[in-house]
């Protein structure tokens, strides 16, 4: 498809997948209460740090490291796999295929769709967080926050296009819906989500900063709470980027693969 | 316009009989079988002709209009719609046709019919001015006005599928693949439906290709059929030809002013139907004249039309047909 059609395209894409998100406004705050887990730890690490620091972490920074990460989790997310396996299975893929647009476009665009929606929901956490930790709790300078949002974006390129990766499994397993599973699993352990990663031990820390999983959500939530200097954060956002890179020509090359394969069932 | 040569789509399919064994079983062996859905069919379609698919369920009729729009990959066989390869998918390939599929809907479920069509025309690159002189036509052609603004689900089946058709003909697509468009609907909406396709092809030379279990659609749609049989290409011609070679006999349609005795009836034809007030008689196409006059001369006949056997009973009688040639064929495979 050509960039062209996708450009002139593009804000009406965006502006009907935003009428889309409107109308599911209710899952939506459903889906946000499903990710509250950062809210839970937090409670649990500031216990832990009650009478003496965790690492480089007081109780106060652990209320901004989660605050963070519940807020970052609401942006930095994809459901682009269960959303292909069932309209595979369904055959309702027909239809996007028929347009003249590539449907990873359409995806892309409908959970972009959703920021203004989530951020309802993510702007005000921040600021709590800022009401509770003082300023620090967000960057303090502008290349910061022009880090964070590479960083944020980056984390959302993440999940998305491992989704669509993944996603496009289903048309040579039947159904990717497990693999998906096991992503999570580790994207859980790994990615930052339920403990900051530089509280592991060091070997384990070197694992992590070669997989994905803590581009996702570890760095934009380490971004956001001002946790590097200039070449670090460089440094980070690099290897963030080539993990976007990597991931996108893993999901369009599966996904080029797999509609080949398409049997378009269901009438 | 459409050119097919040798199409063929197979397909390889995991098969297990029923049960835990079984089941269990397939956790490490599993057995498959191909199924032929399209086995090696050719034919051309004329720009702006209406054609329309018939076959059984299961024959490859989808399939093959899923292969012309570019859905399906074929395991064998060239294809073009256009100049176009459609697995090619290719943007300007996109933009010449559309596949409207009955049991399939592009419209958003929470949003109006409108959000549908401003968003195929953004995906389209439709211009401005002739998108407002489209939707015009199209809402006033199907008298959808009142029906754009509300939300897809709160729509009946009937006035969904008036908007579907209105999506699906935003950007006046050249090719129109129609599987199973009308059903579902009441007879009412079928014949509006039928009616606005026809104008559609009219209007704009747009060609058509059809399939659908009711045969009103396609008797009052296309002039040409192809039948298509267990993947298998068996009729390929006009449809009043089809008629003719399937069932030649006419039906005589009989309405009667008193009650007559079945053996009045029998030495004119044989007698398909016999009510109080009416029958319909069968006979060979050369006998017509004859029983019209030996009919009007003997019964108390108040009104006489002369028909082709339904369509439906020829379509049974010529899949029944290729049924048989397909067991003696395979009989007469060495074992």
């Amino acid at each position: 498809m050509s960039a062209r059609t996708v450009w002139r395209a593009f804000p009406t894409l965006l502006r009907v997948g935003f009428a889309e998100a409107v109308a599911y406004r209710a899952e939506m705050l459903i889906w946000v209460l499903s990710t509250t887990m950062p809210l839970v730890n937090m409670v649990l690490w500031m216990a832990v740090a009650r009478d003496a620091p965790v690492g480089r972490f007081g109780e106060a920074d652990f209320i901004s490291y989660f605050l963070a990460t519940f807020a970052v989790r609401q942006l930095a997310t994809s459901w682009a796999a269960w959303l292909i396996n069932w309209e595979v299975k369904q055959g309702v893929l027909s239809m996007r295929l028929l347009r003249p647009i590539s449907p990873l476009w359409t995806y892309a665009v409908e959970s972009i769709a959703n920021f203004p929606m989530r951020l309802v929901v993510a702007a005000p956490v921040v600021l709590l967080s800022v009401a509770l930790v003082g300023a620090r709790a967000v960057p303090q300078h502008a290349w910061q926050w022009g880090f964070f949002v590479l960083a944020l974006l980056g984390g959302w390129a993440i999940a998305f296009l491992a989704n669509v990766a993944i996603g496009a499994l289903c048309f040579f397993l039947e159904s990717s819906e497990r693999v998906l599973e096991v992503w999570l699993v580790l994207f859980f352990v790994c990615s930052g989500y339920m403990y900051p990663v530089e509280l592991l031990p060091p070997t384990l820390r070197t694992v992590i900063d070669w997989l994905p999983f803590r581009y996702q959500i570890g760095l934009p939530v380490e971004m956001l709470t001002g946790a590097f200097g200039w070449e670090e954060s460089v440094r980070l956002l690099g290897a963030q980027w080539a993990w976007v890179a990597a991931l996108a020509a893993l999901a369009a090359f599966t996904w080029k693969q797999g509609v080949r394969r398409f049997a378009a069932f269901g009438g | 316009m459409i050119s097919v040569r040798g199409l063929r789509k197979h397909y390889k399919v995991h098969k297990r009989p029923p049960g835990l064994k079984a089941a269990l079983r397939s956790l490490v062996h599993r057995s498959y079988t191909t199924v032929k859905a399209v086995d090696g069919i050719s034919f051309d379609i004329r720009p702006g002709e209406r054609v329309g698919f018939l076959g059984p369920n299961g024959a490859g009729k989808t399939t093959t209009l899923k292969i012309l729009s570019g859905l399906l990959y074929p395991s064998e066989g060239e294809v073009t719609v256009d100049g176009h390869v459609p697995q090619r998918r290719e943007e300007a390939f996109l933009k010449k046709i559309m596949l409207v599929m009955g049991q399939k809907q592009q419209l958003l479920w929470d949003l109006p019919p409108a959000e549908t069509f401003e968003l195929n025309r953004a995906i389209y690159d439709v211009p401005q001015a002739q998108y407002k002189k489209t939707i015009t036509d199209l809402v006033d052609l199907l008298e959808i006005g009142d029906l754009i603004g509300k939300p897809t689900r709160q729509l009946s089946l009937g006035e969904r599928m008036k908007c579907e058709l209105a999506a699906a003909l935003i950007h006046q697509p050249r090719v129109l693949f129609l599987d199973e468009p009308t059903i579902g609907l009441d007879v009412a909406m079928q014949a509006t439906m039928r009616t606005f396709i026809k104008e559609y092809n009219e209007r704009y030379g747009a060609t058509l290709i059809l399939t659908s279990h009711y045969m009103d659609d396609v008797a009052a749609l296309c002039p040409r059929v192809i039948v298509i049989d267990k993947g298998l290409l068996s009729y390929d011609g006009g449809l009043d030809a089809l008629v003719q070679r399937v069932r030649p006999e006419k039906r005589v349609v009989l309405r009667l002013s008193e009650e007559v005795d079945a053996s009045r009836l029998s030495p004119l034809g044989r007698v398909v139907t016999h009510e109080p007030g009416s029958a319909v008689l069968q006979v060979r196409q050369e006998a017509v004249n004859a029983t019209i006059t030996r009919a009007l001369s003997t019964l108390p006949v108040m009104d006489l039309t002369v028909e082709n056997a339904p369509l439906e009973e020829v379509m049974s009688e010529l899949f029944a047909e290729s049924k048989a040639r397909r067991a003696a064929a395979s009989e007469l495979m060495p074992a």
